[in-house]
Protein backbone atom coordinates (compact mmCIF):
# COMPACT_ATOMS: atom_id res chain seq x y z
CA UNK A 1 0.00 0.00 0.00
CA UNK A 2 1.25 3.33 -0.98
CA UNK A 3 1.71 5.97 2.00
CA UNK A 4 -1.30 7.78 3.17
CA UNK A 5 -1.70 11.66 2.32
CA UNK A 6 -0.88 13.30 5.50
CA UNK A 7 -3.60 14.07 7.90
CA UNK A 8 -5.44 17.80 7.75
CA UNK A 9 -6.20 17.92 11.49
CA UNK A 10 -4.94 17.15 14.78
CA UNK A 11 -7.44 17.22 18.12
CA UNK A 12 -5.11 18.04 20.97
CA UNK A 13 -7.03 16.37 23.82
CA UNK A 14 -4.78 18.30 26.39
CA UNK A 15 -6.37 16.87 29.34
CA UNK A 16 -8.99 15.25 30.27
CA UNK A 17 -10.18 17.13 33.67
CA UNK A 18 -13.22 19.13 33.11
CA UNK A 19 -15.76 21.09 35.20
CA UNK A 20 -18.84 19.98 32.98
CA UNK A 21 -19.91 16.58 33.49
CA UNK A 22 -22.07 16.55 29.82
CA UNK A 23 -23.66 12.67 29.84
CA UNK A 24 -22.72 12.68 26.44
CA UNK A 25 -19.17 13.01 26.78
CA UNK A 26 -16.55 12.02 24.11
CA UNK A 27 -14.13 11.49 26.32
CA UNK A 28 -13.27 7.66 26.60
CA UNK A 29 -15.42 5.81 29.65
CA UNK A 30 -11.86 5.49 31.74
CA UNK A 31 -10.68 9.33 31.57
CA UNK A 32 -6.96 9.66 31.79
CA UNK A 33 -5.52 10.77 35.03
CA UNK A 34 -3.52 14.12 35.28
CA UNK A 35 -0.83 12.80 36.92
CA UNK A 36 0.58 11.32 33.00
CA UNK A 37 -0.49 14.29 31.61
CA UNK A 38 1.85 14.90 28.29
CA UNK A 39 4.37 18.27 29.70
CA UNK A 40 4.48 21.26 27.79
CA UNK A 41 8.03 19.91 25.89
CA UNK A 42 5.99 17.12 24.99
CA UNK A 43 3.25 18.87 23.37
CA UNK A 44 5.62 21.39 21.78
CA UNK A 45 7.64 18.69 20.28
CA UNK A 46 4.14 16.61 18.91
CA UNK A 47 2.91 20.23 17.63
CA UNK A 48 6.69 20.87 15.59
CA UNK A 49 6.11 16.75 14.43
CA UNK A 50 2.27 17.66 13.28
CA UNK A 51 3.50 20.74 11.45
CA UNK A 52 5.85 18.76 9.69
CA UNK A 53 3.60 16.31 8.46
CA UNK A 54 1.14 18.00 7.09
CA UNK A 55 -1.38 18.73 9.87
CA UNK A 56 -3.14 22.26 8.72
CA UNK A 57 -5.20 22.84 11.87
CA UNK A 58 -4.64 22.17 15.49
CA UNK A 59 -7.96 21.78 17.89
CA UNK A 60 -6.57 22.14 21.17
CA UNK A 61 -9.45 20.36 23.38
CA UNK A 62 -10.01 18.03 26.40
CA UNK A 63 -11.95 17.68 28.83
CA UNK A 64 -11.16 21.36 29.25
CA UNK A 65 -8.09 22.39 28.01
CA UNK A 66 -7.92 25.92 29.46
CA UNK A 67 -7.30 24.09 32.50
CA UNK A 68 -3.52 23.67 31.11
CA UNK A 69 -1.91 26.89 32.50
CA UNK A 70 1.17 26.43 29.48
CA UNK A 71 -1.66 26.27 26.93
CA UNK A 72 -0.93 29.75 25.22
CA UNK A 73 2.87 28.68 25.41
CA UNK A 74 1.20 25.71 23.12
CA UNK A 75 -0.88 28.41 20.73
CA UNK A 76 2.21 30.54 20.35
CA UNK A 77 4.21 27.29 19.20
CA UNK A 78 0.94 26.53 16.39
CA UNK A 79 1.16 30.11 15.41
CA UNK A 80 4.72 29.43 14.91
CA UNK A 81 4.88 26.81 12.62
CA UNK A 82 1.79 28.31 10.93
CA UNK A 83 -0.84 25.90 11.84
CA UNK A 84 -4.52 27.21 12.49
CA UNK A 85 -5.26 26.66 15.75
CA UNK A 86 -8.41 26.42 17.50
CA UNK A 87 -9.42 26.23 20.87
CA UNK A 88 -12.51 24.18 21.75
CA UNK A 89 -13.77 25.06 25.40
CA UNK A 90 -16.50 24.89 27.99
CA UNK A 91 -15.71 28.64 28.57
CA UNK A 92 -16.75 28.30 32.21
CA UNK A 93 -13.36 28.78 33.09
CA UNK A 94 -12.24 31.55 30.95
CA UNK A 95 -12.00 35.52 31.68
CA UNK A 96 -11.42 38.14 30.18
CA UNK A 97 -7.29 38.87 30.90
CA UNK A 98 -7.10 34.85 29.59
CA UNK A 99 -9.05 35.27 26.75
CA UNK A 100 -6.69 38.44 25.95
CA UNK A 101 -3.46 36.54 26.29
CA UNK A 102 -4.84 33.28 24.13
CA UNK A 103 -5.66 36.27 21.33
CA UNK A 104 -1.69 37.57 22.01
CA UNK A 105 -0.40 34.03 21.79
CA UNK A 106 -1.99 33.41 17.93
CA UNK A 107 -5.32 31.90 18.46
CA UNK A 108 -6.92 32.06 15.55
CA UNK A 109 -10.70 30.32 16.49
CA UNK A 110 -12.38 29.34 19.58
CA UNK A 111 -15.15 26.90 19.61
CA UNK A 112 -17.69 27.10 22.55
CA UNK A 113 -19.69 24.44 23.69
CA UNK A 114 -23.37 25.43 24.89
CA UNK A 115 -25.71 22.33 26.33
CA UNK A 116 -29.37 24.42 25.58
CA UNK A 117 -30.99 27.40 24.79
CA UNK A 118 -32.51 28.13 28.47
CA UNK A 119 -29.89 28.37 31.37
CA UNK A 120 -31.69 25.93 33.67
CA UNK A 121 -31.88 22.95 31.50
CA UNK A 122 -28.15 23.53 30.23
CA UNK A 123 -26.91 23.71 34.01
CA UNK A 124 -28.81 20.43 34.72
CA UNK A 125 -27.20 19.08 31.41
CA UNK A 126 -23.83 20.61 32.14
CA UNK A 127 -23.70 19.54 35.74
CA UNK A 128 -22.94 22.91 36.47
CA UNK A 129 -24.74 25.64 38.24
CA UNK A 130 -24.52 29.00 36.63
CA UNK A 131 -22.60 27.60 33.93
CA UNK A 132 -25.05 28.93 31.14
CA UNK A 133 -24.79 32.44 32.13
CA UNK A 134 -21.15 32.19 31.87
CA UNK A 135 -20.75 30.91 28.88
CA UNK A 136 -22.93 33.55 27.56
CA UNK A 137 -20.87 35.90 29.48
CA UNK A 138 -17.52 34.55 27.53
CA UNK A 139 -18.97 34.11 24.14
CA UNK A 140 -19.14 38.09 24.33
CA UNK A 141 -15.84 38.31 25.86
CA UNK A 142 -14.03 36.31 22.69
CA UNK A 143 -16.18 38.36 20.46
CA UNK A 144 -14.66 41.52 22.14
CA UNK A 145 -11.53 40.62 21.96
CA UNK A 146 -11.73 40.16 18.47
CA UNK A 147 -11.75 36.42 18.10
CA UNK A 148 -13.84 34.60 15.59
CA UNK A 149 -16.98 32.34 17.51
CA UNK A 150 -18.44 29.37 16.93
CA UNK A 151 -21.03 27.81 19.11
CA UNK A 152 -21.41 24.10 19.66
CA UNK A 153 -24.51 22.31 20.52
CA UNK A 154 -25.19 19.05 21.09
CA UNK A 155 -28.55 17.83 20.67
CA UNK A 156 -30.85 15.05 21.90
CA UNK A 157 -34.18 14.25 23.25
CA UNK A 158 -34.28 16.81 26.21
CA UNK A 159 -33.15 19.92 24.17
CA UNK A 160 -33.51 19.56 20.30
CA UNK A 161 -37.12 21.31 20.75
CA UNK A 162 -35.13 24.60 21.45
CA UNK A 163 -32.89 24.35 18.25
CA UNK A 164 -34.79 27.68 16.86
CA UNK A 165 -33.82 29.18 19.94
CA UNK A 166 -30.20 27.83 19.53
CA UNK A 167 -29.98 28.98 16.37
CA UNK A 168 -31.13 32.49 17.34
CA UNK A 169 -28.81 32.25 20.36
CA UNK A 170 -25.73 31.83 17.76
CA UNK A 171 -26.91 34.54 16.01
CA UNK A 172 -27.27 37.11 18.97
CA UNK A 173 -23.92 35.78 20.21
CA UNK A 174 -22.21 36.97 16.53
CA UNK A 175 -21.01 33.83 16.53
CA UNK A 176 -19.60 32.64 12.90
CA UNK A 177 -20.50 29.47 12.44
CA UNK A 178 -22.89 27.03 14.60
CA UNK A 179 -22.25 23.40 14.63
CA UNK A 180 -25.52 21.10 15.51
CA UNK A 181 -24.25 17.78 16.63
CA UNK A 182 -26.13 15.02 17.20
CA UNK A 183 -25.36 13.16 19.86
CA UNK A 184 -23.27 10.09 18.64
CA UNK A 185 -23.99 6.95 21.05
CA UNK A 186 -20.49 5.49 21.91
CA UNK A 187 -18.87 5.84 25.09
CA UNK A 188 -20.83 8.18 28.13
CA UNK A 189 -23.65 8.22 25.41
CA UNK A 190 -24.09 5.06 24.44
CA UNK A 191 -24.64 4.33 28.74
CA UNK A 192 -27.02 7.80 28.25
CA UNK A 193 -28.69 6.33 25.41
CA UNK A 194 -32.59 5.80 26.99
CA UNK A 195 -32.20 9.36 28.43
CA UNK A 196 -31.04 11.08 24.93
CA UNK A 197 -32.16 9.35 22.28
CA UNK A 198 -34.14 11.57 20.07
CA UNK A 199 -37.90 10.86 18.47
CA UNK A 200 -38.02 10.27 14.53
CA UNK A 201 -40.29 13.19 14.85
CA UNK A 202 -37.93 15.35 16.58
CA UNK A 203 -35.27 14.59 14.26
CA UNK A 204 -37.44 15.26 11.11
CA UNK A 205 -38.06 18.38 12.69
CA UNK A 206 -34.76 19.54 13.81
CA UNK A 207 -33.13 18.40 10.24
CA UNK A 208 -35.77 21.13 8.47
CA UNK A 209 -35.10 24.16 10.98
CA UNK A 210 -31.84 23.14 10.31
CA UNK A 211 -32.46 23.51 6.53
CA UNK A 212 -34.04 26.56 6.79
CA UNK A 213 -32.06 28.19 8.79
CA UNK A 214 -29.18 27.46 6.56
CA UNK A 215 -30.89 28.96 3.53
CA UNK A 216 -31.82 32.31 5.77
CA UNK A 217 -28.59 32.95 7.33
CA UNK A 218 -26.30 32.07 4.20
CA UNK A 219 -23.07 34.70 4.85
CA UNK A 220 -24.43 35.70 8.14
CA UNK A 221 -23.68 32.37 9.87
CA UNK A 222 -22.21 29.14 8.47
CA UNK A 223 -24.33 25.89 9.94
CA UNK A 224 -22.63 22.45 10.17
CA UNK A 225 -25.12 19.96 10.99
CA UNK A 226 -24.04 16.63 12.45
CA UNK A 227 -26.55 13.82 11.63
CA UNK A 228 -28.30 11.92 13.62
CA UNK A 229 -27.48 8.36 11.94
CA UNK A 230 -29.85 5.91 14.30
CA UNK A 231 -32.35 6.84 11.53
CA UNK A 232 -30.49 7.21 8.57
CA UNK A 233 -30.71 5.16 5.75
CA UNK A 234 -26.93 5.53 4.76
CA UNK A 235 -23.66 5.68 7.59
CA UNK A 236 -21.59 9.05 7.78
CA UNK A 237 -18.39 9.32 6.53
CA UNK A 238 -16.95 8.77 9.83
CA UNK A 239 -13.34 10.93 10.36
CA UNK A 240 -13.56 11.40 6.66
CA UNK A 241 -12.33 7.73 6.74
CA UNK A 242 -9.75 6.24 9.43
CA UNK A 243 -6.52 7.41 8.99
CA UNK A 244 -7.23 9.44 5.90
CA UNK A 245 -7.61 12.85 7.52
CA UNK A 246 -7.70 13.02 10.90
CA UNK A 247 -6.15 11.90 14.26
CA UNK A 248 -6.22 12.24 17.40
CA UNK A 249 -3.54 12.73 20.44
CA UNK A 250 -4.98 12.08 24.20
CA UNK A 251 -3.70 13.93 27.64
CA UNK A 252 -0.81 11.15 28.07
CA UNK A 253 -0.01 10.83 24.21
CA UNK A 254 -1.52 8.07 22.68
CA UNK A 255 -2.11 8.46 19.36
CA UNK A 256 -5.74 7.58 18.08
CA UNK A 257 -7.33 7.56 14.40
CA UNK A 258 -10.76 8.98 15.73
CA UNK A 259 -11.36 10.64 19.49
CA UNK A 260 -13.92 7.56 20.37
CA UNK A 261 -11.11 5.17 19.13
CA UNK A 262 -10.64 3.64 22.54
CA UNK A 263 -14.00 2.24 22.85
CA UNK A 264 -13.01 -0.19 20.44
CA UNK A 265 -11.64 -2.40 23.03
CA UNK A 266 -9.51 -4.68 21.15
CA UNK A 267 -7.19 -2.35 19.96
CA UNK A 268 -3.92 -0.61 20.94
CA UNK A 269 -2.58 2.50 20.24
CA UNK A 270 1.09 4.16 20.02
CA UNK A 271 1.90 6.93 22.22
CA UNK A 272 3.89 10.04 20.75
CA UNK A 273 6.76 8.98 24.11
CA UNK A 274 7.32 5.77 22.06
CA UNK A 275 7.57 7.23 18.04
CA UNK A 276 7.29 9.82 15.74
CA UNK A 277 3.98 11.29 14.90
CA UNK A 278 4.75 11.21 11.17
CA UNK A 279 5.92 6.89 11.61
CA UNK A 280 2.82 5.83 14.13
CA UNK A 281 0.55 7.88 11.03
CA UNK A 282 1.83 6.13 7.98
CA UNK A 283 2.11 2.58 9.04
CA UNK A 284 0.83 2.44 13.11
CA UNK A 285 -0.91 -0.68 13.54
CA UNK A 286 -4.33 0.90 14.65
CA UNK A 287 -4.45 3.20 11.93
CA UNK A 288 -3.65 0.54 9.24
CA UNK A 289 -6.72 -1.74 10.60
CA UNK A 290 -9.03 0.40 9.05
CA UNK A 291 -7.62 2.54 6.48
CA UNK A 292 -8.44 2.12 2.44
CA UNK A 293 -10.61 -0.41 1.90
CA UNK A 294 -8.98 -3.81 2.02
CA UNK A 295 -10.35 -4.32 5.75
CA UNK A 296 -13.78 -4.19 4.76
CA UNK A 297 -16.54 -7.10 4.81
CA UNK A 298 -19.43 -7.76 2.37
CA UNK A 299 -21.61 -5.54 1.83
CA UNK A 300 -19.09 -2.69 2.37
CA UNK A 301 -16.32 -4.02 -0.17
CA UNK A 302 -18.60 -4.01 -3.62
CA UNK A 303 -20.26 -1.25 -2.58
CA UNK A 304 -20.39 1.42 -4.68
CA UNK A 305 -20.24 4.53 -1.92
CA UNK A 306 -17.18 2.21 0.15
CA UNK A 307 -15.06 5.45 -0.80
CA UNK A 308 -18.23 7.75 -0.20
CA UNK A 309 -18.83 6.80 3.54
CA UNK A 310 -15.89 4.17 4.28
CA UNK A 311 -18.27 1.77 5.61
CA UNK A 312 -19.24 4.04 8.30
CA UNK A 313 -18.13 4.46 12.22
CA UNK A 314 -15.88 1.67 13.56
CA UNK A 315 -17.23 2.88 16.93
CA UNK A 316 -20.53 2.45 16.23
CA UNK A 317 -20.34 -1.14 14.69
CA UNK A 318 -18.34 -2.46 17.43
CA UNK A 319 -21.00 -1.02 20.18
CA UNK A 320 -23.91 -2.18 18.55
CA UNK A 321 -22.40 -5.65 16.33
CA UNK A 322 -19.41 -6.32 19.09
CA UNK A 323 -17.44 -6.29 15.30
CA UNK A 324 -15.16 -2.95 14.64
CA UNK A 325 -14.84 -4.53 11.29
CA UNK A 326 -18.67 -4.84 10.83
CA UNK A 327 -20.77 -2.76 7.99
CA UNK A 328 -22.19 -0.04 10.46
CA UNK A 329 -25.21 -0.51 11.25
CA UNK A 330 -26.71 2.85 10.04
CA UNK A 331 -26.47 1.33 6.62
CA UNK A 332 -29.50 0.25 5.08
CA UNK A 333 -27.35 -2.51 3.60
CA UNK A 334 -26.36 -3.92 7.34
CA UNK A 335 -28.05 -6.63 8.77
CA UNK A 336 -28.10 -5.19 12.38
CA UNK A 337 -30.35 -2.05 10.83
CA UNK A 338 -33.17 -3.00 11.53
CA UNK A 339 -32.87 -3.69 15.04
CA UNK A 340 -30.90 -0.34 15.24
CA UNK A 341 -33.68 1.63 14.22
CA UNK A 342 -36.02 -0.30 16.41
CA UNK A 343 -34.01 0.19 19.50
CA UNK A 344 -33.91 4.16 18.37
CA UNK A 345 -37.61 3.89 18.24
CA UNK A 346 -38.20 2.10 21.60
CA UNK A 347 -35.55 4.39 23.78
CA UNK A 348 -36.81 7.49 22.13
CA UNK A 349 -40.20 6.44 24.15
CA UNK A 350 -38.84 5.69 27.30
CA UNK A 351 -39.60 7.40 30.22
CA UNK A 352 -36.29 7.58 31.97
CA UNK A 353 -34.94 11.82 31.51
CA UNK A 354 -32.31 10.56 34.41
CA UNK A 355 -28.71 10.82 33.15
CA UNK A 356 -25.18 9.20 34.47
CA UNK A 357 -22.82 12.18 34.59
CA UNK A 358 -19.07 11.23 33.87
CA UNK A 359 -16.67 12.13 37.26
CA UNK A 360 -13.32 11.63 38.03
CA UNK A 361 -12.29 10.17 41.57
CA UNK A 362 -15.89 11.03 42.55
CA UNK A 363 -18.87 8.89 42.76
CA UNK A 364 -21.26 8.68 40.04
CA UNK A 365 -24.16 11.60 40.31
CA UNK A 366 -27.91 11.08 38.91
CA UNK A 367 -29.36 13.63 37.54
CA UNK A 368 -32.17 15.01 35.51
CA UNK A 369 -33.81 18.12 33.13
CA UNK A 370 -37.39 19.00 34.50
CA UNK B 1 -24.22 40.42 4.28
CA UNK B 2 -23.46 38.87 0.69
CA UNK B 3 -25.24 41.79 -1.32
CA UNK B 4 -22.70 44.83 -1.31
CA UNK B 5 -20.69 43.14 -3.69
CA UNK B 6 -20.42 45.29 -6.84
CA UNK B 7 -17.74 46.87 -8.46
CA UNK B 8 -17.20 49.26 -5.76
CA UNK B 9 -17.57 46.79 -3.12
CA UNK B 10 -14.57 46.05 -1.40
CA UNK B 11 -13.88 41.90 -0.32
CA UNK B 12 -11.71 40.72 2.22
CA UNK B 13 -11.11 37.02 3.78
CA UNK B 14 -14.12 36.01 6.39
CA UNK B 15 -13.65 36.19 10.28
CA UNK B 16 -11.15 33.39 11.10
CA UNK B 17 -9.62 32.93 7.56
CA UNK B 18 -6.40 32.94 6.05
CA UNK B 19 -4.98 31.65 2.98
CA UNK B 20 -1.88 29.67 3.77
CA UNK B 21 0.69 27.69 0.90
CA UNK B 22 0.53 24.45 2.46
CA UNK B 23 4.26 23.07 1.90
CA UNK B 24 3.43 19.76 2.57
CA UNK B 25 1.30 19.05 -0.36
CA UNK B 26 2.36 21.36 -2.54
CA UNK B 27 -0.73 23.55 -2.61
CA UNK B 28 -2.48 26.78 -1.32
CA UNK B 29 -5.45 26.39 0.97
CA UNK B 30 -7.75 28.52 2.60
CA UNK B 31 -8.18 27.97 6.65
CA UNK B 32 -11.57 29.04 8.20
CA UNK B 33 -12.56 28.26 11.18
CA UNK B 34 -12.80 23.98 11.61
CA UNK B 35 -12.78 23.65 7.72
CA UNK B 36 -10.07 24.02 4.64
CA UNK B 37 -10.73 24.82 1.33
CA UNK B 38 -8.74 24.00 -1.65
CA UNK B 39 -9.04 26.39 -3.92
CA UNK B 40 -8.55 25.90 -7.92
CA UNK B 41 -6.32 28.18 -10.08
CA UNK B 42 -8.93 30.73 -10.63
CA UNK B 43 -10.03 30.96 -7.45
CA UNK B 44 -6.69 31.03 -5.90
CA UNK B 45 -5.92 34.29 -8.31
CA UNK B 46 -8.95 36.21 -6.76
CA UNK B 47 -8.07 35.24 -3.36
CA UNK B 48 -4.45 36.60 -3.40
CA UNK B 49 -5.92 39.99 -4.28
CA UNK B 50 -8.15 40.11 -1.49
CA UNK B 51 -6.77 42.06 0.87
CA UNK B 52 -9.38 44.34 2.25
CA UNK B 53 -7.86 47.27 0.47
CA UNK B 54 -8.68 47.04 -3.28
CA UNK B 55 -12.43 46.80 -5.15
CA UNK B 56 -13.85 44.06 -7.11
CA UNK B 57 -12.74 46.53 -10.19
CA UNK B 58 -9.42 46.76 -9.04
CA UNK B 59 -9.45 42.93 -8.66
CA UNK B 60 -10.70 42.97 -12.37
CA UNK B 61 -8.85 45.08 -13.84
CA UNK B 62 -5.79 43.26 -12.57
CA UNK B 63 -6.39 39.80 -13.76
CA UNK B 64 -7.57 41.52 -16.61
CA UNK B 65 -4.46 42.99 -17.37
CA UNK B 66 -2.44 39.91 -16.01
CA UNK B 67 -4.46 37.14 -18.65
CA UNK B 68 -4.96 39.83 -21.34
CA UNK B 69 -8.94 38.89 -21.43
CA UNK B 70 -12.12 41.09 -21.90
CA UNK B 71 -12.68 42.44 -18.18
CA UNK B 72 -16.57 41.99 -18.58
CA UNK B 73 -15.84 37.89 -18.88
CA UNK B 74 -13.65 38.15 -16.20
CA UNK B 75 -15.88 40.39 -13.95
CA UNK B 76 -18.82 37.93 -14.36
CA UNK B 77 -16.50 35.29 -13.17
CA UNK B 78 -15.53 37.26 -10.19
CA UNK B 79 -18.57 38.12 -8.78
CA UNK B 80 -19.71 34.81 -9.02
CA UNK B 81 -16.99 33.44 -7.02
CA UNK B 82 -17.02 35.67 -4.43
CA UNK B 83 -20.66 35.52 -4.03
CA UNK B 84 -20.46 31.67 -3.38
CA UNK B 85 -16.91 32.17 -1.41
CA UNK B 86 -19.06 34.99 0.44
CA UNK B 87 -22.31 32.64 0.94
CA UNK B 88 -20.12 30.04 2.65
CA UNK B 89 -18.45 32.39 5.12
CA UNK B 90 -15.18 32.56 3.98
CA UNK B 91 -15.08 35.75 2.11
CA UNK B 92 -17.46 39.07 3.27
CA UNK B 93 -18.33 42.11 1.19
Amino acid sequence: MSAPQPPMGLLAELSHRCPLACPYCSNPLELERPRGELTAEEWLRVIDEAAELGVLQIHFSGGEPTLRRDLEQLIARAREQEVYSNLITAGVLLDRARIDALAAAGLEHVQLSIQDSRAASADTIGGYKGGHARKLEVARMVRAAGLPLTINAVVHRQNLDHLEEIVELAVELDAVRLEVAHTQYYGWAYANRAALMPSREQVEHANAVVAAAKERLKGVLTIDYVVPDYYAKRPKACMGGWGRQFLNVTPTGKVLPCHAAESITDMTFETVRERPLAAIWEDGPAFERFRGTAWMPEPCRSCERREIDFGGCRCQAFALTGDAAATDPACGKSPEHASMVGLAETESAADTRDFVYRTMGRKERAGRVD
Amino acid sequence: MSAGLDDAGVPRLGRGVRLKHDRARGQWVLLAPERVLVPDDTALEVLQRVDGARTVSDIVSALAAEYDAPAETIRADVLALLQDLSEKGFVTA
